[in-house]
């Protein structure tokens, strides 16, 4: 029996962890994306968590995912997506959007 | 300073856009002037503020305090927006009436000064913040400075200000007749925009499923980021890459502002033609 019940705890813990949006990371420093092409697995949700190490503010904009989230100097901001068809994504910090650091591609596979 | 320039004017350019239909939209309205003026002063300050605290804005809600702040920002927007028309599409002729001088001034005019002074209040805060926060990254880290990202900020400015000066005159070569219908048409379509966006956030937000994303893709035909898409998007809501949620939430929008138009016109009529 208990071993039953831990099996189903297992289980369940399995398929929360499935359930929940895998999380990734991105890191912007001197209006720098690092890393500047990010994989990203196909066809599920995804949290995309980006670090803003700059004390000044930046934004993560992209047309292509229909994303765009203002992220203050310091801090990290959360960015949900998908679940997304394999391509390229690209996406951009739209305040220095000509600087060639703030451009960034998202390949999903 | 181009850069400067180029991203003061995508926003400005929507405000302007705003500020042009609702100054077109209650032409007619005594003291209108003021009331935009107000709106634009409110909006500024407001815009300063949320600017200032946008670090613990975004913190609320789980980290989605930016996406659903801005979500009521654009329902308070749309609310006030249908309001608007449903009124107009009783008071209308008056109104034209009125600026023909053949008639007295509107009797309730009072609840639309309020129309105008918090949608474009609300538009000046969306877009100002963005372009605050913009001007102080730039400044304070940019290679450019202070000095070319304000005179580059300036001139984007005075760009989107032209061309919404440029909609407003040729607004006002509308024929009377028609004066009003048309100003139903774009701030109806202005509503439906700004719902969609509203759809786009909560999509972003992780509390609406996006329906397929995007729905259908123009970005080789039309992309986001030219003059000509820009200024589509401002006044119809284009998008390149739309969600299916965000097209399904604009026409549920359109539909539904359109038949209270409707209704209340057709109610109006009927009072008259018993009277």
């Amino acid at each position: 029996m208990k071993k039953h019940l831990a099996l189903a705890v297992l289980t369940l813990a399995a398929l929360h962890a499935h359930a929940a949006a895998d999380e990734f990371t991105l890191t912007i420093k001197n209006h720098t994306f690092e890393p500047k092409e990010i994989k990203l697995p196909a066809n599920q949700k995804i949290k995309l968590k980006v670090v803003n190490q700059d004390a000044t503010p930046a934004e993560f904009e992209s047309k292509p995912l229909n994303r765009e989230k203002v992220i203050a100097g310091k801090t990290t901001a959360v960015i949900n997506l998908g679940p997304l068809k394999p391509g390229r994504y690209p996406f951009v910090e739209e305040f220095h959007e000509t600087e060639a650091g703030a451009q960034g591609t998202i390949v999903v596979e | 300073m181009f850069a400067a320039a180029v991203i003061v004017f995508r926003e400005s350019l929507e405000a302007a856009l705003i500020i042009s239909i609702m100054l077109a939209a209650t032409r007619g309205i005594d003291e209108r002037g003021k009331w935009v003026g107000g709106g634009v002063l409110l909006g500024l300050a407001g815009a300063g503020v949320v600017a200032a605290s946008m670090g613990a804005i975004a913190d609320m809600a789980d980290g989605m305090g930016q996406e659903l702040f801005n979500v009521g920002i654009l329902v308070i927007a749309v609310g006030m927006l249908a309001w608007h028309n449903i009124w107009m599409s009783s008071h209308g002729k008056e109104l034209a009436q009125h600026i023909s001088n053949t008639a007295r001034a509107v009797t309730d005019g009072s609840r639309e000064r309020s129309v105008i002074l918090v949608v474009i209040a609300l538009a000046v805060l969306r877009e100002g913040s963005e372009t605050v926060l913009f001007l102080y990254s730039v400044a304070t880290s940019g290679e450019s400075g202070m000095r070319d990202t304000l005179l580059g900020g300036g001139l984007g400015l005075g760009a989107g200000a032209l061309i919404g000066g440029l909609l407003y005159a040729g607004l006002l070569r509308v024929p009377l007749r028609w004066f009003f219908a048309v100003t139903g048409v774009l701030v109806l379509l202005l509503a439906a925009n700004m719902a969609s966006q509203a759809a786009r956030l909560l999509i972003q937000a992780d509390l609406l499923p996006s329906l397929g994303a995007p729905v259908w893709d123009t970005s080789n035909v039309l992309a986001q980021n030219t003059l000509a898409g820009t200024l589509l998007h401002s006044l119809i809501g284009y998008e390149a890459q739309p969600a299916g949620m965000q097209v399904l939430t604009y026409v549920l929008v359109l539909v539904t502002i359109a038949t209270g138009m409707r209704w209340v016109s057709r109610q109006a009529a009927q009072k008259k033609a018993a009277a």
